[in-house]
């Protein structure tokens, strides 16, 4: 048995926060449904990035919404909304991330909702919480990492602010909605009661950063330093980083400075024998062992440094880790195909149950594709057909 | 819901650092009782890690940071003795966590199949490195080696820089983050079904997992992620996606259609190009929204941009942040600890029923709950 057999999600988000937790919920088992506009559907099946489409379609788009179904419907259109409302009481979860107000206004706020379906998990993402003087603003990943202060963590320390290339924070709170949704589930299982759940980009993100924001909130708020040369975290000393080779690069995470320079040959570095000075001095540390490093190749360094268990590796573009055994063994890659026959690569669930992967080859689905069989399954024709 | 969701559970947390543990604390403030298996004299190796050498007692803050709310009970694996309350300890508790390399477990007779012998009903749940076969399964399981080996480090900074790690320890954190995802999914079939669950995720899988789009985007173009050569926010994304330097402060800028730029700006410069080349010329347009930009501070911009509706922040540091009143209303900071051991940390970012979790207990000190767990079992 699947873990979320049984359980049925009406899915009303777009782009990635909210969809990226309906398809966790999906792969671990449930069946979700998304709730798309008639005619123009979830933003991102526009969303076109690095012009690389799928059936004019971003590949995004398939990538994160695969294995759902889709029921394309009007919510300003009254029987549209009385459909939905019927189709609410079958439901078990309800995601959203429309900004605070929207649902209030469409009358599927979770108040309203509840009276039709007491026992349902509410559950919603917004960027900046639901009071306060931004939550009106849009909540956008690269905008979310700009005021978290997030963007000064990576990079040298002579560069500007650089954001992360993940969308990290849609990730991050899609990732804790499902979280919410899943923990509410559970309540409800023993108590048979309903939750709301809400997330907001903003806690995601400050959340994300507790280790180093509990350091500043404690050390007398000092802001983040980067190193000026190899950053690879901003509270960890040399030689953490990771340096150019004559082949490539290298990554070092933590290790003894003295060791590294018997290990390495690298005499410059023997002076550093108090520990301290690793953190204190670590630029002057890092100018040394990069130049050093510089001399040899990757390969080399590797087959010094892993038989004396130093942390380290060698670092890989996609095309180099896809051919890697390491990789392939373990089955990250996911074939889907669509209603239409197009077939899509993608990755699979992370988790793994009982020992088995967690496989759908189900692709994303067409705009309104489920109408027809979720209003004959649900009995939604009830309502009057709109004209 | 008048109680913590997860009230009335028992985790055993027998990882160290933070992958595991980060999944342990967000069951605890979800409202679990999660106890720490320690080794005597040592315990979880992070009390011994400092960042910016603070320390609470003889702990590392890092340690309370990760591991406030939590027990702590000693026990020496390897003794049998000790092995055989720990044993006592399984047959009570719901969930069993683990980030030990693969084979340690099975070594000290814990692995899933010996639990489960003891406790049919428990969900065992383990992170590794990079899964449990193949040639990297031995590898240190450690951050930034795993953001090196996973491609993650060419999609931030430049073109023209050398691979940039995101400077948060994403792989530990967002595989602990799946691992609890699994946790709660297979408490809620035991609820049903009443039967356990292995749950297993490993820093290399959640990492590809946390690249999905880029990915996905890679296998079916064969183009590696290409990073703009200024101002890069996202391999994908076209102009102006990214982060500019204003004359003072920086201003953040997301998608949007280069006309509508054009207008707020009043940058007549950006005319020149089509919405169609925003993607190929994005290092062209970057150029001339850097130049553009650079005559004024970002706080003018910013307001120009928001009202025309374009989606664009400044750029803040955390002393900005923590002066804004968007970020004091969500009340994110939480004292924990008492007296000379009282610190300020953030809270679980999930809000159930508009209720925050919040919790003063500290960090245990190793060891501390020995005494009553024993005799709560009766030894």
């Amino acid at each position: 048995m699947k873990l979320l057999e049984d359980i049925l999600v009406v899915d009303f988000s777009q782009f990635l926060s909210g969809p990226s937790a309906g398809l966790r919920l999906a792969d671990l088992g449930a069946r979700v449904i998304k709730i798309e506009r008639s005619g123009v559907g979830d933003i991102c099946r526009e969303l076109y990035v690095s012009d690389v489409m799928l059936e004019g379609e971003s590949t995004i788009f398939h990538a994160i919404n695969r294995n759902k179904e889709s029921y394309a419907v009007n919510l300003k259109d009254e029987d549209d909304r009385e459909r939905i409302k019927l189709l609410l009481k079958e439901a078990d979860v309800l995601i959203h991330n429309f900004r605070p107000g929207v649902m209030e206004r469409l009358g599927l706020d979770y108040a309203t909702v509840k009276e039709i379906a007491p026992s349902i998990v509410y559950s919603e993402i917004n960027g900046y919480g639901e009071r306060g003087p931004w939550r009106d603003l849009p909540g956008q990943d690269l905008l979310l990492q700009s005021v978290s202060g997030l963007a000064w963590l990576s990079n040298n320390n002579n560069t500007t602010p650089t954001p992360m290339g993940v969308a990290v924070v849609d990730i991050l709170a899609g990732a804790h909605l499902a979280q919410g949704i899943l923990a509410s589930l559970y309540q409800r299982a023993i108590t048979g009661e309903g939750a709301l759940v809400q997330v907001s980009m903003f806690e995601s993100i400050v959340d994300f950063q507790f280790e180093v924001l509990t350091c500043f909130f404690n050390d007398g708020n000092e802001l983040p330093v980067r190193s000026a040369v190899n950053n690879g975290h901003a509270y960890i000393a040399a030689p953490y980083g990771i340096y150019k080779t004559q082949n490539g690069y290298l990554a070092l995470a933590m290790g003894n400075i003295v060791v590294l320079s018997e290990l390495l040959k690298c005499p410059g570095l023997k002076k550093f024998t108090n520990k301290e000075d690793w953190f204190s001095k670590r630029d002057e540390i890092k100018l040394i062992l990069a130049s050093h490093l510089n001399t040899s190749t990757t390969e080399n360094w590797l087959n010094i440094l892993e038989p004396a268990d130093i942390w380290c590796a060698k670092v890989l573009d996609y095309e180099e880790l896809v051919q890697e055994e390491g990789y392939k063994e373990l089955e990250v890659e996911l074939r889907v195909k669509t209603a239409n026959g197009l077939e899509v690569t993608t990755t699979r669930c992370p988790i793994r149950v009982d020992g088995k992967l967690l496989l759908s080859s189900k692709g994303a689905p067409g705009l309104g594709e489920h109408n027809r069989q979720i209003e004959d399954e649900f009995l939604l024709q009830t309502i009057p057909v709109r004209n | 819901m008048k109680n913590l969701p997860l009230k009335g559970l028992t985790v055993l947390e027998f990882s160290q650092y933070l992958s595991g543990p980060s999944a342990g604390l967000r069951l605890a403030d979800l409202g679990a009782r999660v106890i720490k298996i320690e080794r005597p004299g040592s315990g979880d190796a992070c009390r011994q890690l400092a960042i910016k050498n603070l320390w609470l007692d003889d702990s590392s803050l890092l340690f309370h940071t990760i591991n406030r709310n939590k027990e702590s009970f000693t026990a020496n694996l390897k003794d049998p003795e000790d092995l055989s309350v720990i044993r006592k300890l399984i047959t009570k508790a719901d969930v069993l966590t683990h980030n030990f390399r693969p084979g340690v477990m099975d070594k000290v007779g814990l692995d899933y199949e010996s639990v489960k012998k003891i406790n049919e009903r428990i969900i065992y749940a383990e992170i590794t490195g990079y899964g449990k076969k193949g040639p990297w399964k031995d590898k240190p399981g450690q951050d930034l080696l795993l953001q090196s080996l996973s491609g993650l480090v060419n999609t931030s900074g430049n073109e023209d820089h050398d691979p940039v790690p995101f400077g948060i320890a994403i792989a530990d954190i967002i595989s602990g983050t799946h691992l609890v995802q699994g946790i709660l999914a297979a408490l809620i079939r035991r609820q049903k079904k009443g039967i356990g669950a292995l749950i297993e995720v490993s820093l290399l899988e959640s990492l590809l997992d946390f690249q999905f789009e880029l990915l996905t985007t890679y296998y079916s173009s064969n183009q590696l992620p290409q990073r703009s050569k200024h101002n890069n926010g996202h391999t994908l994304l076209s102009a102006p996606y990214g982060i500019y330097p204003a004359a003072e402060g920086f201003i953040a800028i997301a998608m949007v259609p280069l006309s509508k730029l054009a207008t707020a700006l009043e940058c007549t410069a950006l005319g020149d190009f089509q919405q169609a080349d925003a993607f190929r010329k994005r290092d062209a347009i970057k150029e001339v929204i850097n130049k553009h930009l650079s005559v004024q501070p970002a706080s003018y911009w910013a307001k120009k941009l928001q009202q025309n509706g374009v989606w664009a922040m400044e750029v803040l540091n955390w002393l900005q942040m923590k002066e804004e009143e968007a970020y004091k209303i969500l009340g994110m900071e939480q004292k924990v600890g008492e007296g000379k051991n009282e610190f300020v940390t953030t809270r679980c970012p999930i809000r159930i029923n508009g209720k925050k979790f919040t919790s003063v207990k500290p960090a245990p000190a190793l060891g501390e709950q020995n005494e009553k767990i024993r005799t709560e079992l009766l030894i």
